[in-house]
């Protein structure tokens, strides 16, 4: 055992490394690097590009490390926004708009401020100042063209569950009383929320798919067709956390607030601008989330009037809204989406038509891509992509977990399979045929594509090769049993980031980034990645997120930011091991006199050289020797701007389902989900993560959608006893593959993320399957019994 | 939700002298829907006369071997509970397939009899209802109406009771015991729930200012042959699409005596004596199943969204007759229908 200094965890990190790896050949320790007993014993996705951050030790990336907020979570210590108190807190409440458009004619507030214990009601007509421009509106992921929605602004009403006031009380309980004795006169106007009746006047949208070849052309002449079109609900998020916001009144005009959001930084910018404050002046906490799917991605109206009631009362506020406020929110778009393909009677591509009509608000213009995803999965020498909204009287449709492609991939791997059908070819020997090695959008090719061994690896553990082909010839008992299986994909992206580490001389590390964590476990692979890069065990290190006063990150979504903050934290610790290294150099007599920075690495709480590791200084000698207590870094990590290749994750997914044969009732049985998503960080958060995709892809397949009475235009089921998610009886063997995919051009770290690929491919999968097991192609989700009844 | 005023009663006549004085307050026992209504403002009572202290919690014999049931006894009590567990499996297995564990633990036998309907309109203020706002009119008839009835409808109503228990308790022929100003009285379970016609804000024959005390199973549990079968849009935790309660008697290949009851199809449990006429006596087999099926839905309309239940409960009576008669009840742990 060789610890040079035994006042910091003297033998952390060996026991830590025994219990992750399992393997350690004994003549490893102290030896400032792992070493496995046999190479192929290492983790799947250690480090292996040859350049300077991945030539460090990895104790714990790689490694199925468990939550280190897992406690604080379990415990309650972990505070979400609406629980942060403070003295003199007031409490507030929504009033909504019942009618989906017209025109606040009267507010009458006279009862509710005669309720002892109301302090105040904020209408359009009484609130305190707010920004005049869309430009002050809009939120770093705000839609380019529209005015963002302003919640208590003007007497205009755009939707149903639209704020349009807010009592402001002593308690929770009589502001919510309060707010039921609101009396709102409305001038009515004829509004529209089905998208079917507003479908011929969607407007296309310029997406960047570009078309190539004459699709049109190539359909009509292909050997064998498929044409359908395939329709998504408007889904909604439904974290468990709601939406809540505590603005607490700091004096001199100052204020925090602890909001539920996945990006503090763009919900600060964007409440300075809205309320005409200094970024000095305002500050945004928040340190855990329950979930937000891309609910929390655009700031929220709850803030804003968090911190509106806290203007007008001087004093802190807290708004936490109701499960049916929560559906006043964004939502994934309801979408209709047609698919045309044509293909040689060999089974490849010839012809890729896909056309989406996705919803968007009156007031702006979302969209995503839904279409472009062919593309990046089938050769094709012809394809055409056109991306239409349509306008309703809704709140603005915004990012859920993949956007654009669950509902795209849906519709496109559901073609796919109907096309496999025609062309009698096994649905993966179908896209093995048109597989692409090329993103044909960009005409580029891909960082890493380890799809095909997803497809194999896929079929291997759900054991497809006994499939038999023809629908209705599986069975067990009373019950149709059906295969089907679906491609994902998404994209791998990366955003730049900042990361402070301070690293005192006692060996221990605080590591600060302003970016959220939803739950995916943020706090916990960050803590891996400082711990690796600064050789010290993961116990040492202390992750600090969710605060706008820390360095910038982008907003947490689209499966950025694990890639994103890891190489913020990376860049950062090789600034700290600089540092290290000049201090190390200067004792006398340093075994690291000559040493190059490159050449070095920090391992084991020791300032190291690769090339013989008996050259060393503990980083406490090093820091003691040259009178610092701490050493404090900051640095902002940018990715290269690199359009020679296409960056993306995929997946093969198998399902089983058994269908009642009289009844129609349908039960996912078998999932496995086999993905390629370049270094896999965290085995055990990254295992959840894309299980809790698949579930979300049951959901989707059989239980989700927002249902509107559309002569009223709202929703009738606001609430989660009635907007069905899967619950534990749905969800019963899910099996996770990570398929092994080095990526050396990607970035340093080799990651991609995969936030949004878990859910990519199920809905298709599980749709696939129900066509399999009753011969019944049910196009429009979610697939219910009385739709399995109906269709032919 | 408005500001109200709580009380607790201390013994049935306490409760009974309490509701009298205030007829817009409310007895509340396990409020897993009172509250949740009442956060909707659906239910706006001026207070709750609480009576879950009240001792009606036992489960005990009755002279006649039947069981008498307190009205404060847990849902989930009740469904482990030896004597039903044994003796009427068909209620065990219908408390078990509705709501979640927490829920029934927190529900009354009483309670559960009051449960109020799902129907969106009805949870909904902003749309009319004339369950909730007589003479608003129906949103539903008309509106998205998936869930809701197929039998016993009006012009005014056509919303369901969504209880699971409750079909099971009109299957055996429960007797309910109020009290109330007027003293004591006992209603036929099948005379409980009530029919919507053009008062569909009466969801059931208690008198105001009544309180349930008890429900009474008679001596007959069909131990033997049995199944409650809950259709519904996933697995667990749904309210029933359409859910069938089916038990007989059965002598060598005959029915003897029969009680068939559907949940989800209309505005009470629904029973049909010319049904189970229709298997009394006859061969415990397919097609008289489906004579049964077909006599039940001779009446049975569909509305635009909810056509598919009368298909899906004719094969499903089919399906829990068969169960019942070769005693393969259907369990609510392993979610594969048998």
């Amino acid at each position: 055992m060789v610890c040079h200094d035994g006042n910091w965890a003297p033998g952390l990190g060996i026991s830590r490394r025994e219990v992750l790896t399992g393997t350690v050949a004994l003549g490893a320790i102290g030896s400032g690097r792992p070493s496995y007993a046999d190479e192929t014993q290492r983790p799947a996705t250690a480090l292996r590009q040859d350049n300077q951050v991945s030539k460090s030790m990895t104790l714990y990336i790689g490694t199925p490390t468990s939550r280190v907020d897992g406690r604080a979570k379990v415990t309650g210590e972990a505070k979400y926004a609406g629980e942060f108190n403070t003295s003199g807190l007031a409490y507030s409440s929504v009033v909504e708009s019942t009618i989906p458009k017209g025109r606040i004619v009267r507010i009458d507030t006279s009862d509710a401020l005669r309720v002892e214990g109301v302090l105040d009601v904020l209408t359009h007509e009484n609130r305190p100042r707010m920004a005049g421009t869309d430009q002050a509106w809009k939120d770093d992921v705000a839609p380019e063209e529209g005015s963002p929605f302003r919640p208590l602004y003007d007497d205009k009403i755009m939707f149903s569950g639209q704020p349009i006031a807010l009592v402001l009380a002593e308690e929770w309980e009589i502001a919510r009383y309060a707010a039921s004795l609101v009396r709102v006169e409305y001038e009515k106007q004829a509004f529209v929320t089905d998208l079917y009746q507003q479908r011929d006047q969607a407007f296309v949208v310029k997406k960047p798919d570009k078309p190539h070849g004459d699709a049109g052309r190539a359909f009509a002449a292909a050997a064998v067709r498929h044409e359908a079109e395939y329709f998504i609900p408007t889904e909604h998020h439904n974290p468990m956390e709601l939406f809540a916001s505590t603005a607490v009144w700091d004096g001199d005009d100052k204020l925090t607030v602890y909001d539920k959001t996945q990006g503090v930084q763009n919900v600060q910018r964007y409440l300075c601008s809205v309320f005409n404050k200094k970024s000095d002046d305002l500050r945004v906490i928040s340190p855990y989330v329950g979930g937000a799917f891309g609910a929390g991605l655009r700031p929220q109206y709850e803030a804003v009037l968090a911190v509106l009631g806290a203007l007008a009362l001087e004093r802190s506020v807290r708004l936490v809204l109701t499960r049916r406020q929560m559906y006043g929110l964004g939502h994934r778009p309801a979408t209709i989406e047609r698919l045309a393909l044509g293909a040689k009677a060999d089974g490849t591509l010839d012809a890729v038509t896909h056309e989406a009509i996705a919803v968007t608000s009156q007031f702006e213009d979302f969209s995503r891509n839904d279409t472009g995803w062919a593309a990046l999965l089938y050769k094709s020498a012809n394809a055409k992509y056109v991306h239409r909204l349509a306008r309703l009287d809704v709140p603005t449709s915004c990012d859920m977990r993949a956007p654009g492609a669950a509902p795209g991939v849906y519709a496109l791997e559901s073609a796919m399979d109907e096309l496999a059908v025609a062309l009698k070819i096994d649905p993966v020997e179908l896209r093995l045929r048109c597989y692409s090695d090329r993103d044909q959008n960009e005409g580029v090719p891909y960082t890493s594509k380890q799809l095909r061994e997803c497809y194999r690896q896929g079929a291997v553990a759900f054991g497809w090769d006994k499939r038999s082909a023809e629908p209705r010839s599986m069975r067990d008992g009373s019950e149709l049993v059906g295969w089907g299986m679906a491609t994902g994909v998404w994209e791998a992206l990366q955003m730049p980031a900042a990361a402070r580490i301070v690293l005192t001389a006692n060996g221990h590390a605080e590591v600060s980034c302003a970016a959220s964590d939803i739950g995916t476990g943020t706090y916990t692979i960050l803590a891996q990645v400082a711990a690796d890069m600064l050789g010290l065990p993961i116990e040492n290190i202390s992750i600090k997120l969710g605060d706008s006063s820390l360095p910038q990150a982008p907003v947490e979504g689209g499966s950025w930011m694990a890639a994103s903050a890891s190489h913020a934290v990376a860049t950062t610790a090789q600034e700290v091991r600089g540092e290290l290294l000049a201090l190390a150099k200067a004792m006398k007599g340093s075994p690291l006199a000559d040493a190059k920075f490159e050449d070095t690495m920090l391992a084991d709480g020791k300032v190291v050289s690769k090339q013989d590791a008996s050259r060393a200084v503990s980083i406490t000698d090093a820091m003691r020797h040259g009178a610092v207590d701490r050493i404090e870094k900051e640095k902002t990590n940018s990715f290269p701007d690199d359009s020679s290749h296409a960056r993306n994750t995929h997946s093969a997914v198998f399902a089983e389902v058994k269908v009642d044969e009289q009844l129609g009732v349908i039960r996912v049985t078998r999932v496995v989900s086999a993905t390629a998503a370049g270094r896999i960080l965290n085995t055990k958060t990254a295992h959840s993560q894309i299980m809790g995709g698949v579930v979300w892809g049951i959901g989707m397949a059989l239980h989700e959608e927002t249902v509107f009475d559309h002569r009223f235009g709202r929703i009738m089921n606001a609430n989660i006893a009635e907007y069905h998610v899967p619950v534990n009886a749905d969800v019963q063997d899910i099996k996770v593959v990570f398929v092994d995919e080095p990526d050396t051009i990607i970035n340093p770290l080799g990651i991609k993320g995969l936030g949004e690929i878990g859910i990519v491919g199920v809905a298709a999968a599980i749709a696939n399957a129900v066509y399999h097991a009753t011969g019944k192609r049910v196009r429009d989700l979610p697939i219910t019994l009385d739709k399995l009844q109906r269709s032919t | 939700m408005i500001n109200f005023q709580y009380a607790r009663a201390n013994d049935v006549a306490d409760a009974v002298r309490m509701i009298a004085t205030d007829p817009t307050a409310k007895f509340i026992a396990g409020g897993t829907n009172l509250i949740d209504l009442m956060k909707e403002d659906v239910e706006r009572p001026s207070g709750l006369i609480d009576i879950s202290r009240l001792p009606l919690k036992g489960v005990e014999e009755t002279s006649d071997g039947g069981v008498r049931i307190g009205a404060l006894v847990p849902n989930s009590d009740l469904a482990w509970h030896p004597l039903i567990e044994q003796r009427y499996p068909l209620l065990r297995n219908a408390i078990l397939a509705g709501a979640s564990q927490q829920l029934r633990n927190m529900a009354s036998t009483g309670g559960n009899l009051l449960q109020r309907t799902r129907c969106a309109y009805f949870y909904d203020i902003a749309t009319p209802c004339n369950k909730r706002e007589p003479g608003s009119g129906c949103s539903a008839i008309g509106g998205i109406n998936r869930i809701h009835a197929i039998l016993g409808t009006s012009e005014s109503c056509i919303a369901t009771h969504p209880s699971d228990m409750c079909v099971a308790l009109a299957a055996l022929d429960a007797k309910v015991h109020v009290t109330g100003p007027a003293g004591e009285r006992v209603l036929a379970f099948t005379d409980f729930h009530r029919l919507p016609d053009s008062s569909p804000q009466t969801d059931t024959n208690l008198h105001p200012n009544e309180l349930i005390t008890a429900v009474e199973l008679p001596a007959k549990g069909f131990p033997a042959n049995y199944s409650y079968l809950k259709i519904r849009d996933r697995l667990s935790y749904a309210f029933a699409l359409v859910s069938i309660a089916a038990a007989m008697e059965l002598e060598g290949g005959t029915i003897g005596e029969a009680r068939l009851a559907l949940g989800g199809v209309a505005h009470k449990p629904w029973r049909d004596s010319a049904a189970e006429s229709a298997l009394r006596g006859q061969p415990a087999n397919q097609t008289t199943f489906e004579q049964a099926a077909d006599i039940l839905l001779r009446d049975a309309r569909g509305y635009e969204h909810n056509t598919f239940k009368i298909d899906l409960a004719r094969r499903g009576i089919v399906r829990t007759l068969t169960q019942a008669a070769q005693a393969t009840p259907q369990s609510q742990s392993d979610k594969k229908i048998r």
